[in-house]
């Protein structure tokens, strides 16, 4: 998902603080498994916290990141309707991000730390954002699948053990539901249209379909940290789990548009009431999310160039800030 | 200048009536850029009639590993309660 990189990066860390003693563990996990949730300040392992982190900041930086292709179609959105909506959608995903980045800083690190990390590189985003929007019909497909694949994802991490992030996730999904449907509707709109309307919303449904797949992240079998994040209820459902829900409610809503899936395997299997599909090509969603997407270098060189570009107002807020403080004291 | 804008903790009130509430926090150089950007921030939807920022760091808080002690004193006092008082089932608007 938004969070995918966790699946693969960075070493599982087994390492324990002398203070993490077998006791204070199990007193932690009682309390997850009572369903209580987990505050800032309280005690909690080391792991767990660097399992927070690594996830919210990921999660963030996709949102920051997750305004690119969208922003991109600003200036040239058809109608004044649809740019002001487009634009109020663009302003959300940036305060998804910021709310997520809160909830991160309240594990200790700092917000400096995590932007670094992101311009740097040494962070993730998902891989999703790495694709271009190259029709309209694109900011159509995104709303509809890559925000229906990220509520599918969300929903659950609304019950995540970790309070900060679970208030930041229940206020992100009031929000994401508008996304999916002025996607959903733009998606209508082109279908009912001319017959190259139709085209450009099937072409923009054959691009957009398999990278959504992928947005869950590695099939279970491949999937490291998933077991830990299940225990500490960090995750409540594995990926292919959510992939399948998604497969699930969104084939028929495809059927509705009058598109057809790009798979043509794919077929209602009776006996388990779910969809079967064909295999996914992971050696794609690697390339991806190791920095080898058709748009990596040039997501990063736009997010890196804006940061450097906004470093005098930053800079200037703080100046007129220390002035004006300097004043009242005098 | 290479410094963070200091970390803020925004409140939000609903609507009149009712208290103000945590909604999480904002970056911001000074006072006055707390309030718009947690109104940016917060209340795209109108989710709010009037903020509070603080800064974070001028927020005391009692300590989580102290809960017990701290809030200890309370725990026996049951007759501050209702439910602690035997009345009859016969009398009534009591």
């Amino acid at each position: 998902m938004y969070t995918q990189g966790l699946d693969q990066a960075g070493k599982s860390g087994t390492a324990r603080s002398a203070e993490e003693t077998p006791e204070r563990l199990e007193a932690f996990q009682a309390r997850i498994d009572a369903e209580e949730k987990i505050e800032a300040k309280d005690w909690m392992p080391e792991a767990y916290r660097r399992t927070l982190v690594r996830q919210i900041s990921q999660h963030a930086h996709s949102e920051i990141i997750g305004m690119q292709p969208e922003g991109n179609w600003l200036t040239r959105a058809p109608t004044l309707k649809r740019k002001a909506i487009l634009l109020a959608k663009v302003q959300d995903e940036a305060g998804h991000g910021l709310y997520l980045y809160g909830a991160a800083e309240t594990l200790g690190v700092s917000r400096d730390r995590m932007v670094a990390d992101l311009l740097s590189g040494k962070a993730k985003y998902s891989s999703i954002f790495n694709y271009p929007t190259l029709t309209w019909a694109d900011i159509g497909a995104i709303g509809w699948l890559v925000d229906g694949a990220a509520i599918m994802n969300q929903i659950p991490l609304c019950r995540c053990s970790y309070g900060p992030y679970s208030r930041a996730m229940i206020r992100i999904c009031k929000e994401e539901s508008f996304h999916q449907r002025q996607g959903y509707e733009i998606m209508l709109t082109l279908c009912r249209g001319t017959g190259e309307q139709k085209a450009m919303a099937q072409d923009a449904l054959n691009r957009f379909w398999w990278p959504s797949l992928m947005m869950f992240g590695p099939s279970d079998a491949t999937s490291t940290h998933s077991a830990q994040s299940m225990q500490w209820k960090i995750k409540r459902f594995s990926n292919d789990e959510l992939r399948r829900k998604f497969i699930d409610v969104t084939v028929p809503q495809a059927e509705f548009l009058g598109l057809t899936v790009p798979d043509d395997k794919l077929h209602f299997n009776r006996a388990t009431g779910h969809y079967e599909h064909s295999d996914i090509d992971w050696q794609e969603f690697y390339e991806v999310i190791s920095g080898n997407g058709p748009c990596n270098r040039q997501r990063m060189a736009k997010r890196r160039k804006a940061h450097d570009d906004g470093a005098w107002v930053r800079a200037a807020a703080q100046a007129h800030a220390a002035k004006q403080a300097a004043r009242a004291a005098a | 200048m290479k410094q963070e804008w200091p970390l803020y903790e925004v409140f939000i009130r609903t609507k009149s009536g009712l208290s103000h509430r945590h909604a999480g926090s904002v970056h911001a150089a000074d006072d006055e850029m707390a309030l718009t950007n947690a109104r940016d921030t917060y209340t795209r939807r109108s989710e709010g009639v009037s903020i509070w920022v603080v800064r974070s760091d001028r927020i005391v808080a009692s300590d989580p590993a102290e809960t017990a002690a701290f809030f200890g004193p309370a725990e026996d006092k049951i007759y501050r309660h209702p439910t602690f008082y035997d009345i009859p089932d016969e009398v009534e608007n009591l």
